[in-house]
């Protein structure tokens, strides 16, 4: 048992977490940063014995412990790895409250515009700019896509302008009723995937509705050392949600950094204990859209053959972050004609992770082209995930043959005969 | 620090390949053990010639060097106690030669255990010693512990899976070792020399083929005593396992909430016993090993029905030793042998000794070879560490005085030197140095680890009369 100690440290930390590291090492394979660079440093057990020796005073909160909290990835591979049970997630986040110096556009783009729907609709083109891949773009030449009837469903959906709206009806009779977070910035990055999630949904017997007020959850604001931003945010959302809550059974997510996020909301409250509560009541209602789907049950009569070989990538944040690995296979499973065909070590981070790919360029390069290589070895055409940044992360490498779980499944609906 | 070695050894790895600064060096002042030292300097060859060129480099100024696989050690090894260069092998990770039709492969020191029986999975084949920190751990580092695993049982230790070496010697010279060769077995001299005859830069090793049929079973028991019991029950049915551990309940719960493995929260201790073979030959055995652990007093034994089943149940015993950190801030492990026959007994002593140091004592260990492995656990925030210390020797001089030895698989390192003398005469220490200025005149590779300075023996005897007695 870890008893509460008072902290005296230089950081932020909760008492007992970097206690509980006992050095055994088994945690570092698990880490990209490890990896690619091979050094104690930059692998969770070094990290952790840096955070520790920082809060003692006897390593500088800068320079080179600084450069080694920004490699790391929060990927969380080191939490699924460590038997000792090492939060590790919160002592990063905690510690990139001092080392974490977002530039002027990151904070521009993290306060003042992903918190506003409104406002991210505008600044599209900087978003778009931000992403770099143009997904869209090569996803519109793709031969694949317009075989699997997706080009269609793109052709379909209308222009993001003012405010995205969602189609597709419920069928047969309403299974659960949810809320949709449609998230920040992924609406206009691809507003495709949220108008396919909610499709899905309805679909499969859900009646939708689309918590449009809900700006960023904060996720970004977290990883970057934003954490009084993250609470305001939170503590906004816990609000908002509490107030969806009210006529659905669940909130569906479909990006995995945000589900994780939200289902973590307590631990920004520490020391409140009203609204750590109030956090808590809210994330057991939060749930990934292929957590749902798959404890919901898809009906399947309702689903048609994709036949493709497909190989699928655990995003971090729903593997390590929430733990859920089987689901999204389970629904792949469903799809009549698919057939998967596992990487290796389909767990391993591929380098996006937030805006990681744009200030540490040469490990998320490293990281992709291992991606890329183990992608190649499973022999699979396509390559699917759950979250839309790891979409993005590889789709830049692979145009047109990468998608999210939801767009197969979507896929899987209109291409059975009517 | 001695800015010209440090140039010297810039100029085989280049400068990035060489750490010199604090932060770089404090986070090689650990391994997985409880020894804390700091290296003069740390560097990363990737060549068995850069090799060369940094022992060469290093002897010429007179700095110590320290072979570091992966640091998962648990005796100090791999810690810089002299001071002086930690060579970091675990960046020469090539897999050079994968020979299936001979059996064996030859792999560079930081090629790490498990992924390379994953990567041969296809093959049929794998790298039998499988240390419980074997998904971290490079082959390297398990030949120069000689460690050991749960399947140790059957399969013997690393030394029997050496066929050859590559190993630069302290001269800088390298030298090719093989089993084949006729004269002196200096392949198995090396495996198990912690770093301190040689640093090894390459590794023939065998493969073994995986069995046709594997059975995996869980007894369990209300009484320590009974499980104990079972483990000779099982060899006295002429049945060798390929592992028999056992776990008892005070371990089994902090595994539990690590892993989620189903094992029984209300037990006393569990054995974890696997069988491999043919499949007509395992189905027989796990019957007869059943009726053993059952005739001995198992209120249950289960089968793992499938190999999920199967990895669960060894994912829990795999991650027992970190999962212990939920118990308490800081453990102890130690690593004793005992006769197969004195389980019960000496379990018992275990926990009498635990009680008058005040410490809680978990044990999980490898049963069917008599390798305990007893953790203490204590608090050092609350300055604990001498005690727990005093109390992990008199559990050791325990296990001595029962007819074993004081480490199984873990390695002598900083940790054991000073018990040496428990298990060896004058005569016989005095041997291993020679054997050892044979190879390393100036004692320069990994000094003051093993063997103990020659005055430490007398006190160290001393002590341990004490211990007996109880004091
Ligand atoms: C959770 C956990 C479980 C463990 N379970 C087991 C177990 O079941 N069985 C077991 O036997 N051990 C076990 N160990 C101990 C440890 O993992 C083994 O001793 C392992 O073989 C060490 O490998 P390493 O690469 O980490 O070596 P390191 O710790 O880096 O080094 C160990 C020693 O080997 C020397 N060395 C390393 N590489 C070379 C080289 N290339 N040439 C010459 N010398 C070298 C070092 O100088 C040092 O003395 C466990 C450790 C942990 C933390
Ligand atoms: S983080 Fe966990 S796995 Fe890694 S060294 Fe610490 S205790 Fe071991
Ligand atoms: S979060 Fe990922 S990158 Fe960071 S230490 Fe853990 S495994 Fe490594």
């Amino acid at each position: 048992m870890v008893t509460a100690v008072s902290k005296a440290g230089l950081l932020d930390l909760r008492a007992g977490d970097v206690e509980r590291c006992v050095r055994c090492g088994l945690c570092l394979n698990a880490c990209p940063t490890f990896r690619v660079l091979g050094e104690e440093m930059d692998s969770p057990r070094g990290r952790i014995y840096q955070v520790e020796l920082a809060d003692r005073g006897e390593l500088a909160i800068e320079g080179d412990f600084t450069l080694h909290m920004d490699r790391c990835l929060d990927c969380r591979a080191c939490v699924s790895a460590c038997p000792s049970g090492v939060p590790y997630g919160a002592i990063i986040e905690r510690t990139r409250v001092a080392t974490a110096r977002p530039s002027w556009l990151e904070r521009f783009l993290l306060e003042r515009v992903l918190p506003y729907p409104a406002r991210v609709r505008r600044a599209a083109g900087l978003l778009r700019f931000y992403q770099r891949s143009g997904l869209q773009a090569v996803a519109r030449r793709s031969g694949l896509l317009e075989w699997m009837g997706l080009a269609e469903a793109e052709g379909l959906s209308p222009v993001i302008a003012g405010g995205e709206s969602y189609d597709g009806e419920v069928t047969g009779p309403v299974r659960a009723r949810v809320a949709f977070f449609p998230g920040c910035a992924q609406r206009v990055l691809l507003p495709e995937l949220n108008a396919a999630t909610v499709r899905v949904l309805r679909r499969q017997g859900c009646d939708v509705t689309v918590i449009e007020e809900m700006g960023c959850c904060g996720a970004l604001h977290v990883h970057s050392g934003m954490r009084e931003f993250a609470r305001a945010l939170a503590r906004e959302n816990v609000v908002k949600l509490e107030a969806a809550l009210a006529s659905v059974d669940a909130v569906v997510v479909n990006a995995a950094g945000c589900g994780a996020t939200l289902k973590e909301y307590a631990d920004l409250f520490e020391g409140e204990p009203e609204w750590e509560a109030r956090a808590q009541r809210v994330a057991r209602k939060i749930n990934d859209v292929t957590e749902f789907l798959d404890d919901l049950g898809p009906r399947t009569e309702l689903l048609g053959p994709l036949p493709v070989t497909a190989t699928y990538q655990d995003p971090c944040h729903l593997a390590h972050g929430q733990g859920i690995r089987n689901a999204p296979r389970a629904l792949l499973a469903t799809i009549p004609s698919l057939e998967l065909r596992e990487m290796e070590r389909s767990d391993q981070c591929c380098g996006s992770a937030g805006t990681y790919n744009l200030k540490q360029p040469e490990i998320a390069r490293a990281l992709l082209a291992d991606r890329l290589n183990v992608i190649a070895a499973s022999g699979a055409e396509i390559v699917v995930t759950a979250n839309p940044g790891c979409q993005m992360q590889l789709a830049s490498a692979l145009p047109g043959r990468v998608f999210h779980v939801v767009e197969l499944l979507d896929a899987s609906h209109r291409a059975r005969p009517r | 620090m001695d800015l010209k070695l440090q140039g010297a050894l810039a100029a085989v790895v280049g400068e990035e390949n060489v750490l010199a600064d604090t932060l770089g060096r404090r986070l090689y002042e650990y391994d997985g053990g409880v020894d804390r030292a700091l290296p003069d300097l740390v560097v990363f060859p990737q060549t068995r010639d850069e090799v060369v060129a940094i022992v060469k480099a290093a002897r010429a100024h007179g700095a110590p060097i320290i072979a570091r696989g992966a640091g998962t050690g648990l005796s100090g090894g791999a810690i810089a106690r002299e001071g002086g260069v930690v060579l970091s092998l675990n960046r020469m990770r090539r897999v050079l030669e994968v020979d299936t039709e001979l059996g064996r492969a030859v792999v560079e020191p930081g090629v790490v255990n498990l992924e390379f029986s994953t990567s041969i999975a296809a093959t049929g084949f794998y790298f039998a010693p499988d240390p419980s920190s074997q998904r971290a751990c490079t082959i390297g580092g398990n030949a120069a512990e000689n460690s050991g695993g749960p399947h140790t049982l059957l399969h013997g230790v690393t030394v029997n899976h050496v066929l050859g070496l590559e190993v630069v010697l302290a001269s800088g010279e390298v030298a090719r070792l093989s089993v084949d060769d006729g004269g002196w077995d200096l392949t198995g001299l090396m495996v198990g020399s912690e770093g301190t005859l040689g640093i090894i830069t390459a590794i023939t090793i065998k493969l073994t083929r995986r069995a046709e049929s594997v059975a995996t079973l869980l007894a369990i028991y209300n009484d320590v005593g009974q499980a104990a019991d079972t483990v000779s029950a099982i060899t006295a049915c002429g049945i060798t396992p390929a592992a028999l551990e056992m776990m008892d309940g005070f371990s089994l719960r902090a595994i539990e909430a690590a892993t989620h493995a189903g094992y029984p929260l209300d037990s006393a201790a569990v054995l974890l016993i696997e069988v491999e073979g043919l499949r007509e030959e395992t189905e027989e055995d796990a019957e007869r090993i059943r009726e053993a652990c059952v005739q001995a007093g198992a209120r249950e034994v289960r089968l793992a029905a499938n190999e999920a089943e199967r990895e669960l149940l060894w994912k829990g015993r795999k991650t027992a030793f970190g999962a212990m950190g939920r118990i308490s801030p800081n453990n102890y492990v130690m690593d004793g042998v005992i006769p197969r026959t004195q389980i019960k007994r000496v379990l018992e002593r275990i926990e009498e000794i635990g009680a008058r140091h005040g410490f809680p004592v978990g044990n999980m260990f490898h049963a069917g070879d008599g390798n305990l492995h007893p953790l203490v656990f204590f608090d050092e925030r609350a300055g604990e560490l001498p005690r727990a210390l005093a109390a992990s020797r008199e559990i050791l001089a325990a296990c001595v005085e029962a007819g074993g030895s004081i480490t199984g698989e873990h390695g002598v390192g900083i940790e054991k030197q000073d018990l040496m003398p428990l298990i060896f005469s004058d005569d016989d220490l005095d041997f291993m140095r020679r054997m050892r200025r044979a190879f390393d005149p100036d004692g320069g590779l990994n000094p003051n680890k093993m063997i103990p300075a020659f005055h430490a023996c007398t006190e160290i005897r001393a002590d341990a009369a004490l211990y007996r007695e109880g004091l």
